[in-house]
């Protein structure tokens, strides 16, 4: 009885600092420092990363990588109040793409979740053979640094003062900013409807738009109602024409009869800064052998962009709208610095395209 | 109990039957006589108020001017040991206030029937006159001669559409009611509205480039509609460029009256404008320094 006694606690003891060390990532660090394989190196790695063990992850890189500690951390974690400085690392897939003794390169997928859905970070890694163990060769990233200038900024802004309530009824008001469709294409894709188009703001101040869409049976009754959500540029100025889109995920086509479209526009207040170019853009395929429309982004005004999204709208030879698809840059853009960017495209409409137009929104953090 | 009942009929009389006036016009005091002896309970149901008073039968009763400021239908009941009723309807008095929706706040030039201007007459208590009232619209444009324009209310309503002007700024147009003929209003009462009239579309969008080099200086000629109204600043002018690096865009707003952008160029390059859905000219560059065709 005495015996059973001392080896419950000691086997009690023993169960409960193994959890401890579990607890504590003993396993991971067991790993990373125990990598057998170049996979499980970057594995290792990423499961770092993703506990936002940045000194350990750091640590573990090959000393051959030149990087330092803070651009590391810039490059996984995101900077500036950028989108993947609001972000976690979801998942991680590595697939090896060339392997000797003593040198790897592996496919690297990170998904990284947000508050805009997953974004997909694909980059080729090497990694080296140091003794018994793999270690990831970590590049220094090429963040391009903003040389210390003044900008002078002097776009226009709009500012808008409203009616008073207490005035008497028909009291002097200024009208919502008239917005126009231009073109609309209901299309069907695999399990729902898409509606598609373009919208212009036909006026001279800026509005905050909505495009919504009804879609109506053979008797007139509704199927159901969607608006375009993110994918529309919600502020347009004047003259500035945005593509949108509407989903209907388990609608089919036939079942549709017409569409009501209802854009509503208010006048809000604005400003013509910042303006961002899109350059640089070709339709070609990505590490994952997926059609993309890549490019970059130029910030050209003198304010950091901290997020931006990028709308691009697909014509076919006829010069109607085929398809809109959109892509977040998880990178801030920084004044006259090139940010890489790379929007999805079906590869029926791949096949189909005949020109594009891509469009840029942006979030500020300081602006108002 | 005899005494009772005697003590009862000389304190609440023998009501006949009341008279309302043909017309009452609002915010006009009126009398109507009472027959019958003792007092009875007076009572004023009206569109917004309702009133009760103790009232001496055989008297002219005193309905005040504030008892019948709403138009519309009024019932006024006298009781004693039994009621009787009366209704009658109270008409607006004559115009005092307008209520005018010019419509819209913006409009571009040019534009035909684009303008609504819309009056709402009212009296003094602002209730809709109903009879038919005259309406003064002064239209004062920027630039150029203003004129006028007279309409009569119908069911207390009247508007006039108008065409936009070809030339760009405000436009002041006044509804006024002037006591003339057909209209009874003691003073004149005018209500003013301005509307904004805007350049159009773009008309003969231009760019001229300037080749330094790889870099390549965009700028439009001033941004004008067909009117030759300046488009206004912050109208967003969208450059396309398409080289051997691929394609670029730039929405840039027009400062000053023009838009300007700069490219970078790779070998020759084709560079496209466009202003919403109006595009401008076409340069192609044939991959020389300066050079464009």
């Amino acid at each position: 009885m005495k015996w059973a006694l001392v080896t419950f606690i000691t086997a009690a003891t023993v169960v409960l600092v193994a959890l401890a060390w579990l607890q504590s990532g003993g396993l991971q660090q067991h790993a990373m420092f125990s990598a057998a394989t170049p996979e499980a190196a970057v594995r290792a790695l990423m499961t770092q990363v993703q506990s936002h063990n940045f000194d350990q992850a750091y640590a573990a890189l090959d000393p051959s990588s030149n990087t330092d500690l803070s651009s590391f951390v810039q490059d996984v974690a995101g900077s500036n109040s950028s989108l993947r400085t609001y972000s976690s690392l979801q998942s991680v897939d590595v697939s090896p793409l060339h392997a000797d003794n003593d040198h790897a390169v592996v496919r690297l997928r990170m998904t990284w979740s947000s508050a805009v859905g997953s974004l997909d970070d694909v980059r080729d890694v090497n990694v080296k053979r140091d003794g018994s163990v793999w270690r990831v060769v970590w590049p220094k990233p090429a963040f391009q640094a903003v040389p210390p200038q003044v900008v002078s900024v002097n776009y226009l802004r709009w500012e808008v003062i409203g009616r008073n309530t207490s005035q008497a009824w028909g009291a002097q008001d200024v009208d919502s900013p008239k917005v126009r469709i231009t073109s609309m294409n209901a299309i069907s894709r695999p399990g729902r409807v898409v509606i598609l188009g373009e919208v212009e703001n036909e006026d001279t101040i800026p509005a905050y738009l909505n495009v919504n869409a009804t879609l109506l049976k053979a008797d007139g009754s509704p199927i159901d109602e969607e608006g375009s959500f993110d994918l529309i540029s919600h502020v347009l100025l004047p003259k500035q024409v945005s593509p949108y889109r509407i989903d209907f995920p388990g609608v089919r086509l036939d079942s549709v009869k017409s569409v009501r479209m209802d854009a509503r526009a208010l006048l809000v207040p604005a400003s013509a800064d910042p303006v961002i170019a899109a350059t640089n853009q070709a339709v070609s395929k990505d590490g994952l052998n997926r059609n993309v429309l890549k490019g970059e982004l130029v910030n050209q005004s003198g304010r950091p962009v901290n997020i931006a999204q990028v709308l691009a709208a697909y014509y076919d030879d006829q010069g109607k709208v085929i398809w809109v698809s959109d892509g977040y840059v998880d990178q801030a853009l920084m004044p006259q610095v090139p940010v890489p960017f790379a929007v999805d495209i079906p590869d029926d409409i791949a096949a189909r395209l005949k020109n594009y137009r891509v469009l840029v929104n942006h979030y500020s953090r300081s602006s108002s | 109990m005899s005494l009772l009942a005697v003590c009862a009929f000389s304190t609440w009389g023998f009501a006949g039957e009341i008279h309302a006036p043909a017309n009452v016009q609002a915010g006009h005091a009126f009398s109507i006589p009472l027959e019958g002896s003792g007092q009875a309970t007076f009572y004023l149901i009206g569109p917004d108020h309702v009133v009760k008073r103790s009232v001496n039968l055989g008297s002219d009763l005193q309905i005040e001017a504030r008892d019948v400021r709403a138009a519309g239908h009024y019932q006024m009941i006298l009781c004693d040991a039994s009621c009787t009723s009366t209704n009658f309807e109270v008409k607006a008095a004559s115009g005092a206030h307008l209520s005018f929706f010019l419509h819209p706040s913006r409009v571009p030039v040019s534009t035909p029937n684009s303008i609504d201007a819309t009056a709402f007459v009212f009296d003094r208590f602002f209730n809709l006159v109903l009879t038919p009232t005259v309406v003064d619209f002064q239209i004062t444009p920027a630039t150029g001669t203003g004129f006028s324009r007279q309409n009569s209310t119908r069911d207390g309503v009247t508007w006039l559409r108008l065409d936009s002007t070809p030339h760009e700024g405000r436009v002041q147009v006044t509804a006024g009611l002037n006591g003339g003929a057909g209209n009874n209003a003691a003073g004149n009462v005018e209500e003013a509205r301005v509307i904004q009239q805007v350049a159009a579309e773009a008309c003969a969008l231009r760019m001229k480039v300037e080749q330094s080099g790889n870099t390549v200086t965009l700028e439009t000629d001033p941004v004008r509609d067909c009117s030759g109204n300046a488009l206004p600043d912050g109208t967003i002018v969208s450059f396309t460029k398409v080289d051997q690096a691929g394609r670029s865009t730039v929405d840039t707003p027009i400062k000053k009256g023009v838009a300007r952008t700069q490219f970078s160029v790779t070998g020759s390059a084709r560079i496209s404008i466009a202003c919403g859905v109006v595009l401008g000219n076409e340069v192609a560059l044939n991959g020389r320094s300066g050079g464009k065709s």
